[in-house]
């Protein structure tokens, strides 16, 4: 009960804080007329800033379980609150099975996923017509009671490495040319990867490719990685924004068929939490993020072992999202 | 309703059963891994808590650094073992030794340092050397409380060996971890009915050979002041 308390005093203050510190910096801006918040944010000198967008709701920002998603759940969490809104982190809880039906029944209200990946769940076909992609999520998700709004540049998709003496040896470049020995090769990714047409299923169905052995490991997480260093595996699923393809030397197999759809980084959102400012705030971050921000970022958080809130705020600050 | 009819479909479909990635392999995974960490963690532990149950030096350290072991979570071993030693087989089993080797030095100690002085001293008397002592009353009065140690640790290996699925290993855990990743609860649901059943029976098992191993004498301990 104290705990419990003495929280929600803390969020109280944290709150008015906040409040205070919005109030503050468009004060500044302000320029005295009758304009509502919406309209301000659109005129003013500091458009495009996270205190340009107004709003009190309480949100939920929830992530699966990778760093890069952390990140960006950070970018999303901290432009929220500096904005206004109550915002609860809930990160790292699971894979897409566990994240989305915890955004249908309400837990979670928003979360960063990716275009493609998001649509072949949901049992709908992505193509590289971006159009007809996104207009396909959005219909698949109406039924649920979630939105997505605009897709970022940013990309990251599954990708298949091996080591630059794998590559050698086996005369590696693209992924046609593993099918010929992968039946020789244990190949390490995910838990869920047998069952994902874009993971285990696509390579056998596009690629002709069956290995030896299929290790469950984590989502081209440090596991995966360090496996396919020490040659425990010899092809890991590495995501391609990862920084640590160029760092750690992995050859990342050109996916000559495209068995992988565009992944574009697209914010989900419950319906019910999507009113007021929290779209046209997100759609301004993703507006902002490019693939090569992406891997920047998660090369500081997965290699130089930054804490992914503080690569957040610096990514923030210098796109003028929040001051320094 | 539907749920326990989905595990029990789970489990009479003899695809589930067989094969490398089927019910009665996994178990032999399983059950190969945690008796290859419990006789390790014997070989460990039960000379030391002897050793230091007979001489009685040394215990109180010993006793109170085997606590502080128990206390570190095999989860946080394993996931550091597999970044020093790889994904595998060798940081669950590392985790899983440490795992067992407390309750076991624990045992043995309060086991030995438990016998009746009286008994001891006659032993001594009746002219038997130090380790006579040990091997023939210590040993043998104290083998229900040893046995015990044996007992807790067999159990809550089986049970932890769950966790080597985490990296990259197979065994019952499997089911779990899998289970988890895809939201597929009738799979994490019969990997833990199958856990439980593995850990009641090793449970069983050790409790008949402690049964075939200490003395008739001692079955029945008598509680007389």
């Amino acid at each position: 009960m104290r705990r419990s308390r003495i929280g929600v005093v803390g969020a109280m203050v944290a709150a008015g804080a906040l409040l205070l510190a919005a109030c503050g910096s468009s004060g500044n801006n302000a320029s005295g007329g009758d304009t509502s918040t919406t309209a301000k944010a659109a005129t003013t000198a500091s458009a495009g800033s996270c205190a340009s967008f107004k709003g009190t709701d309480s949100l939920t920002v929830g992530s699966t379980n990778f760093s890069e998603q952390e990140i960006v759940a950070e970018l999303y969490s901290q432009c929220l609150s500096a904005a206004g809104f109550k915002v609860t982190k809930k990160f790292k809880l699971g894979a897409r099975e566990a994240v989305l039906p915890a955004l249908q029944n309400g837990d979670i209200s928003l979360y960063p996923d990716y275009v493609g990946s998001l649509l072949t769940f949901l049992k709908g076909s992505p193509t590289n017509d971006s159009t007809a992609t996104l207009a396909a999520l959005k219909t698949a998700l109406t039924a649920k009671g979630v939105d997505v709004l605009k897709p970022a540049a940013a990309e990251d998709k599954n990708g298949f490495a091996v080591t630059k003496a794998t590559a050698t040896k086996y005369n590696l470049a693209k992924l046609s040319d593993l099918a010929a020995v992968s039946k020789n090769l244990v190949f390490g990714g995910p838990p869920e990867c047998d069952t994902r047409p874009l993971c285990a299923i696509g390579l056998k169905a596009t690629y002709g490719i069956t290995f030896k052995e299929l290790k469950k490991l984590d989502v081209g997480g440090p596991l995966t990685k360090d496996a396919l260093e020490g040659g425990q595996i010899d092809v890991g699923l590495i995501l391609t924004s990862d920084g640590a393809i160029a760092a750690r030397g992995f050859v990342l197999l050109q996916d000559d068929k495209s068995l992988q759809p565009p992944e574009n980084l697209i914010p989900v959102v419950r319906t019910a939490a999507d009113k007021g400012d929290v779209a046209a705030l997100l759609d301004s971050i993703s507006a902002k993020l490019t693939t090569a921000d992406l891997s920047a970022m998660n090369k500081k958080v997965d290699i130089d072992k930054a804490d992914p809130s503080a690569v957040a705020t610096t990514w923030l600050q210098d796109n003028g999202f929040i001051k320094k | 309703m539907s749920f326990l009819a989905d595990v029990v479909h789970f489990l009479t479909t003899s695809a589930h059963w067989w094969g490398t990635e089927g019910i009665l392999h996994r178990s032999q995974d399983h059950l190969l891994m945690s008796a290859a960490a419990l006789v390790t963690a014997m070989v460990i532990a039960l000379p030391l808590g002897l050793v230091l149950g007979h001489t009685g030096r040394g215990g109180f350290v010993a006793i109170n650094l085997s606590n502080l072991g128990r206390a570190v979570p095999s989860f946080a071993i394993i996931v550091l073992m597999a970044s020093i030693v790889g994904i595998g087989a060798e940081p669950a089993y590392v985790a899983l030794v440490a795992l067992a080797v407390p309750p076991m030095v624990t045992n043995a100690y309060t086991a030995i340092r438990g016998v009746d002085d009286e008994v001891k001293e006659s032993a001594t008397g009746m002219g038997l050397t130090g380790l006579q002592v040990l091997r023939r009353v210590e040993v043998p009065m104290g083998l229900p409380l040893i046995m015990a140690g044996v007992r807790t640790s067999g159990v809550q290996v089986v049970a932890t060996a769950t966790l080597a699925a985490l990296v990259g290993w197979g065994g019952l855990g499997r089911y779990i971890v899998d289970g988890i990743a895809t939201r597929n609860f009738v799979s994490v649901f019969v990997g833990a009915l199958l856990v439980a059943a593995l850990s009641l029976a090793t449970e069983a098992g050790l409790a008949a050979l402690q049964r075939a191993v200490v003395p008739r004498g001692l079955v029945v301990a008598p509680e007389i002041d």
